[in-house]
């Protein structure tokens, strides 16, 4: 039964090998491997998360011989091992949804590469999610941002250059800041491993020592986070970065890359600071607020865009609003929320922008509102599939958005000083989600008069078919069944920190 | 129960005039008004190329400074505040690091467990006499591996920006080599000729010796590297390819890197679930000593060295 505490240190270094090997393979056996790669990564996770059901309790994993601030540690808990297996399968259904564009889109040889940087962006991931030291979390972080670029970068067009070289330079502030904000955290507190930073963090804190370095480093490290993860006044190279660049691109870096970068915040927060410490700093309000901006202005600027991928990427910012809203509540519930508004989030946006891109085929090639008119006709499997995601992202219930809609407002009425702001807001951004969403919709289903359509067969895109069934069937769960996940979450936050 | 009103008797009451103001038959100010589906609007296609022509003239007088008033003042503002940022930011960070603890001093938080263990069992448990490298590469070899990757990822991303196919190489390898080189200059030849030698044996000496001197993995395979860009800037492509070709490349990557995972995964593996790992750590001081440290160092001697011929490599001629 132990053994299973191997899996987690087992699934980063499978990813690694399998990344570092697959650069000496040709195309299809890249893909191969990576396909493999992600099939025994979730059947590893499902393991882990099954056992640490069965425990109840978290572990921690010394990589090595030697113990943990000597050492390096990993530890798993609950909601580590359930982000976990979410990631692998939403990257699983967003590689194999894109496959066909990526074949058409990336110059042939080239696509080994494509596995290559997918297999390392899930090792850093993974270990993002995983680890328990703060220096191990920025190597990773490294791996995630040069992965990332690559990613955008590997359609050779102009636009997607220009996406990649605003993505790196924003990126690397991030991470630069980040690592300046750890660099003072060792100064004070001489550790790297986050139970004992946190620790010392409480003696400092209760000590009244070295108050205003610990506020910057805070406040360094949760800025740099922000900008990674495209909160809303940091949000500038987000729409070129989604919208241009190839659709498993779009969908991994919006669904899973984002989120890993808020996780490791959530870390941050739980574990190295610790929640009432932050909570004092006041940074949560400034969280607060930019959130509540980024959910109003994300949507407005997704309601101008004549771009349909474009619309769905603003409609990230808009989405990611709502999750640093949920940190701003500064309670359980509002974080409770958050985390399962990340895995909302993750299900739905992939789900979107692989059905987008199937609506596009079929007007041409054209991403503007005019050429699709009809066009939910002309693929019925994309049309849908848009449909029930669109419905998710206003929040309708039977979907998973409608959930996590649900467990914010419930998180607002619980807070009594931000109660009001929140469920306005919330309010108004749901109004205009349902503009821009249904906008589509109605587009997509709006008949042209004149000439008959031809609509694609299951036959000719089963594969694409069979993941939106997937990604529908995904959203449905969470919709339905969501209460032994928001159930699990509960449980993994009471023991992480 | 319900009875049918007869036609006329029905158009009196106020629910049919409800129903026609609601189905907007009736508007209360026009009158009668006729439904109709709402039409797409169709222009030609000649309108609606000067259209868009038009539209994107606009835009660009819009955005263009030289006409703008209001786009000047906007760019000047920008920038003003750009500077005006950075000089807070600056402002803030030396502000702050006024109040972090002195440096060099004992009492700081930093000197503490952590450091003690390193410094004085350091030779005991990982064998080095070297303890930067016992620290790197036994006490965190997960980092070390991770930030080995991070080589491997860089030059992959190089590779998808610049790699070119054969052919295009070919057709533009003379006259590239004209235009960036001093192709066969004796001088640099001469030079290259005598330094290659002793600067790849100095990088071999570094690498094999990083556990019991300064250096180790990371530097020996920098020095490495720079003999192999050395001799390729001296003598070509072509004489290099002999002996270190893609193929090659490739082989050595994959083998440093897939030997390192597996001698940390052994370590990792083996330490985490106490099972004696058989490693011997030797004497302190040889050669063949200290553990994992010394293949650790070959593979990520060989990998640096890899990535830096590969960088010089893909941004002079887009190949390796």
């Amino acid at each position: 039964m132990d053994i299973i505490r191997n899996f987690p240190c087992i699934s980063i270094m499978l990813c690694l090998f399998a990344g570092i090997v697959s650069s000496g393979l040709r195309d299809k056996a890249a893909m191969w491997v990576n396909t493999l790669l992600l099939t025994v990564n979730i059947a590893l996770s499902i393991c882990t998360l099954l056992y640490m059901l069965l425990i109840g309790e978290p572990f921690v994993y010394v990589m090595g011989k030697f113990p943990a601030p000597w050492g390096n540690e990993i530890r798993a808990g609950i909601l580590e091992a359930l982000l976990a297996l979410f990631f692998c399968v939403i990257m699983l259904l967003s590689l194999f949804g894109g496959r066909h564009k990526l074949l058409e889109e990336v110059e042939e040889g080239k696509t080994y590469l494509y596995y290559v940087l997918s297999d390392l962006l899930l090792s850093s991931l993974l270990a993002l999610i995983y680890t328990n030291d703060m220096f191990t979390a920025y190597v990773f972080v490294e791996i995630n941002t040069i992965s990332a670029c690559g990613l955008i970068m590997i359609r050779q067009n102009g636009r997607t250059i220009e996406a990649a070289v605003r993505y790196m330079i924003m990126s690397l502030l991030g991470s630069g800041l980040l690592l300046l904000g750890l660099c003072m955290l060792y100064d004070l507190t001489g550790h790297l491993l986050m139970s004992n930073m946190k620790e010392s963090v409480a003696l400092l804190a209760a000590s009244g020592n070295y108050g205003i370095p610990l506020v910057v480093s805070i406040v360094m490290m949760s800025v740099g986070l922000c900008i990674k993860s495209a909160l809303f006044p940091f949000h500038a190279w987000l729409p070129d970065a989604y919208g241009y660049s190839t659709v498993s691109s779009a969908a991994i870096l919006s669904a899973l890359v984002s989120k890993g970068y808020i996780f490791l915040l959530i870390k941050i927060i739980y574990r190295v600071i610790g929640f009432n410490i932050y909570h004092d700093t006041r940074i949560i309000d400034i969280l607060f607020v930019f959130g509540l901006m980024g959910m109003i202005f994300g949507s407005l600027s997704a309601i101008r865009e004549n771009d349909v991928r474009r619309m769905v990427a603003f409609s990230s910012v808009a989405q990611i609003g709502y999750i640093y809203m949920g940190f701003g509540m500064g309670t359980q519930e509002g974080m409770t929320a958050s985390i399962f508004h990340i895995l909302s989030h993750a299900a739905t946006k992939s789900l979107l922008f692989i059905a987008a891109i199937g609506l596009t085929d079929v007007s041409g090639g054209s991403r503007k509102f005019i050429e699709l008119t009809g066009s939910g006709y002309r693929n019925k499997w994309a049309g849908i599939a848009f449909t029930v995601g669109s419905l998710s992202m206003v929040g309708v219930p039977l979907f998973s958005g409608f959930i996590s809609k649900l467990l914010f407002s419930q998180a607002a009425v619980l807070n009594h000083t931000k109660m009001l702001p929140a469920l306005i807001v919330l309010g108004i951004s749901t109004i205009l989600n349902a503009i821009y969403f249904m906008k589509t919709v109605i587009r997509i289903y709006t008949p042209l008069n004149h000439c008959a359509y031809t609509s694609v067969t299951f036959k000719d895109i089963s594969a694409y078919a069979m993941v939106l069934v997937a990604f529908i069937v995904l959203n449905v769960i969470l919709g339905i069944s969501s209460q032994p996940v928001v159930d699990m979450i509960r449980q993994g936050l009471a023991t992480f920190a | 129960m319900s009875r049918l009103k007869p036609r006329e008797e029905y158009e009196k009451t106020y629910a049919f005039r409800f129903f026609r103001w609601l189905s907007g038959s009736k508007d209360p100010y026009v009158g009668e008004v006729e439904m109709q589906a709402q039409q797409e609007t169709a222009l030609p296609e000649e309108t609606l190329i000067t259209r868009m022509r038009e539209a994107e003239m606009i835009r660009d007088k819009v955005y263009d400074k030289e006409l703008n008033k209001a786009a000047r003042i906007f760019h000047k503002v920008y920038i003003a505040m750009a500077i005006l940022f950075c000089f807070a930011l600056v402002g803030v960070l030396l502000f702050t690091v006024s109040y972090l603890p002195p440096n060099g001093d004992a009492g700081n938080p930093v000197n503490n467990v952590v450091s003690e263990r390193y410094i004085e069992q350091g030779l005991q448990e990982t064998g080095a006499l070297n303890i930067v490298s016992g620290m790197i590469l036994t006490y965190r070899a997960f980092d070390t591996f991770g930030e080995t990757n991070v080589l491997f990822i860089a030059t992959c991303c190089v590779m998808i920006m610049l790699m070119a196919d054969d052919a295009i190489l070919r057709k533009q390898a003379v006259r590239n080599d004209r235009r960036f080189e001093p192709k066969n200059d004796a001088i640099l030849q001469g030079t290259a000729f005598i330094l290659c030698p002793i600067i790849f044996i100095f990088g071999i000496y570094i690498i094999l010796n990083g556990h019991l001197s300064p250096g180790g993995g990371f530097s020996g395979g920098a020095i490495m590297g720079a003999g192999l860009i050395l001799y390729v800037s001296a003598f070509g492509f072509k004489k290099t390819q002999r002996f270190f070709n893609e193929h090659i490349y490739k082989i050595a990557k994959i083998t440093a890197l897939c030997m390192y995972g597996l001698i940390g995964t052994y370590f990792y593996m083996t330490g985490a679930n106490g099972i004696e790992n058989h490693i011997p750590l030797g004497i302190p001081g040889h050669i063949l000593s200290s553990g994992i440290i010394l293949p650790i160092n070959v593979c990520v001697g060989l990998e640096v060295a890899c990535t830096m011929y590969a960088f010089y490599a893909l941004f002079r001629r887009g190949g390796l």
